[in-house]
């Protein structure tokens, strides 16, 4: 699949750099959004959602939701952190609830969401993350999706060309 | 008095149940497998999984009573695994435990899963001697626990980010090796050189008294699994037997070296290995170096035992009956439960 130009891609040369990367993105996270993470296997989406979750006020660790599909964080916002690797049918993303968790009080992550984009509840931003030459290099890439992120694409890029800056 | 607990065990790709005398005697245990349905998916699949605990509860649950000789009038409690684990799955096992509780009229008692996994060893080993320090490895689970006394652990560390089991079975997937992982990458090990590479090992330095004491017993396996995926996209033609080797030497002595330092630290006088990754034979036998060197008494459960059952939580079911009496008909199920809250 040939995967549509991104709004804005940043490089990051260490994990941390990722971590800082989400941090600076929870700035721009209001009640209710869905965030999608997809990606290279090992590119860094559980670090990610560290990094977002910390920003947002999550004081446990965040581990890897593969086992358990669904965790749940309190913080500043509920954290909501999927993991849809495990499913196969798209009729099995139901029982996870996407539909009920995301409400006003929340923000959900979705690891590997862009396999189930046409049952997401809404619009989202797409944060891909790419494994990059050298073994600790990632490409990380933004796209906007549906109405919900659209106002908030000039924030996006300015994230991104400071996170460049650095 | 041998007080008789059926014991129900639902939390992932096993529908289990085992009846258990005095928290110690086997009379039956049932373990039905969903691996072949799930391994043409790459995984659990979760409503795979429920739909399966739906059809399968009943057979087994009445398999186990009757493999036991045992009626409903023969028991004096029921158990269920009420989490960690997949939530559709954790309820099938706890719903079915109520109500036979309430048709029987005799007590329910809700078990933790990893609770369970500490008591499996026990069961083999009535004698074995506490404090015990317990390696339990899975899909879902890395952790290492004192356990001081029954219904007493202490957590000493745990996984900051993937499960060994769940690396097992991303590396395997990305090797094309197929589910479950972990007999896969053992199978394949055996053909290769597990010094072909040399990957990291997360969280190992030289000297663990410079380590602070949340790492210090904290595992990460999510940078070796990348480190794999690094590797095989840069080298191609790296024999994936070598590959499978080199990753699960990294895996093991990540593990094997916690378990030495938790060995030191603890003074226990004894160690046992539990979850579905201690049946990797890599695993068995440098646990086995790791207790020999210490002195210790290692206690390697049947794979049987390592592996998710309903006779560990028969057994674990039963020990909290007689300390904490039963849980309320409402409580529920926790997708998230940790050991934290038992100690």
């Amino acid at each position: 699949m040939v995967e549509s130009r991104p709004l804005a891609a940043v490089s990051t040369t260490s994990v941390d750099g990722t971590r800082r990367l989400a941090a600076a993105l929870a700035d721009l996270i209001r009640p209710g959004d869905l965030i999608v993470l997809c990606g290279d296997l090992g590119a860094g989406k559980t670090a990610f959602t560290q990094g977002l979750g910390a920003a947002l006020g999550v004081e446990v660790p965040i581990t890897s939701p593969t086992f358990t599909l669904a965790n749940r964080y309190p913080g500043a916002l509920t954290v909501h952190h999927l993991d849809v690797y495990r499913l196969v049918h798209i009729d099995e993303v139901a029982d996870l609830g996407l539909h009920e968790l995301v409400d006003d009080a929340s923000v959900t992550v979705v690891e590997w969401g862009d396999a189930i984009a046409g049952a997401l509840p809404g619009g989202f931003l797409e944060v891909r993350l790419l494994l990059g030459d050298r073994p600790d290099d990632r490409q990380v890439e933004f796209r906007t999706v549906g109405t919900e992120w659209a106002d908030r694409e000039p924030a996006v890029l300015a994230v991104a060309s400071r996170a460049t800056g650095e | 008095m041998a007080e008789v607990i059926l014991g129900i065990e639902t939390s992932c790709d096993e529908t289990a149940a085992a009846v258990v005398a005095a928290g110690r005697e086997v009379r039956s245990s049932v373990v039905s497998s969903q691996v072949d349905r799930h391994a043409r998916f790459g995984g659990v699949v979760p409503e795979v999984a429920s739909r399966a605990h739906v059809e399968l509860i009943v057979p087994v649950v009445a398999e186990s009573m009757v493999a036991a000789g045992a009626e409903g009038s023969d028991l004096d409690g029921v158990a269920a695994t009420a989490g960690p684990g997949l939530i559709g799955s954790l309820l099938v096992g706890v719903s079915a435990a109520k109500a036979l509780a309430l048709v029987w009229d005799i007590p329910f008692v809700a078990v933790n899963h990893l609770e369970a996994h500490l008591y499996a060893a026990l069961l083999e080993d009535p004698e074995l001697e506490m404090p015990l320090v317990v390696l339990l490895v899975s899909g879902g689970h890395t952790l290492l626990v004192v356990m001081e006394d029954h219904g007493r652990y202490r957590l000493l560390g745990s996984t900051l980010d993937d499960a060994a089991g769940e690396a097992f079975d991303k590396v395997s997937r990305y090797l094309g090796l197929g589910y479950p992982g972990g007999p896969a990458i053992d199978e394949l090990a055996a053909l290769g050189d597990r010094t072909a590479y040399r990957y990291p090992r997360p969280l190992v330095q030289e000297n663990p008294s410079t380590m602070a004491d949340d790492r210090r017993f904290a595992f990460s396996f999510s940078g070796l699994k990348t480190a794999v995926v690094n590797h095989v996209r840069s080298d191609p033609d790296a024999l994936t037997a070598d590959v499978a080797a080199s990753f699960q030497e990294a895996a093991v002595e990540v593990l094997a070296t916690k378990l030495r330092w938790a060995l030191e630290s603890t003074g226990a006088p004894g160690a046992c290995l539990g979850g579905g990754v201690a049946a990797n034979s890599r695993l068995r036998e440098r646990f086995g170096e790791v207790c020999d060197g210490a002195g210790v008494q290692g206690f390697l459960p049947s794979r049987e035992m390592c592996t998710d059952n309903a006779a560990m939580v028969a057994a674990a079911g039963y020990w909290r009956l007689r300390h904490d009496g039963p849980s309320p008909l409402n409580s529920g199920a926790d997708p998230n439960l940790g050991l934290g809250f038992l100690v």
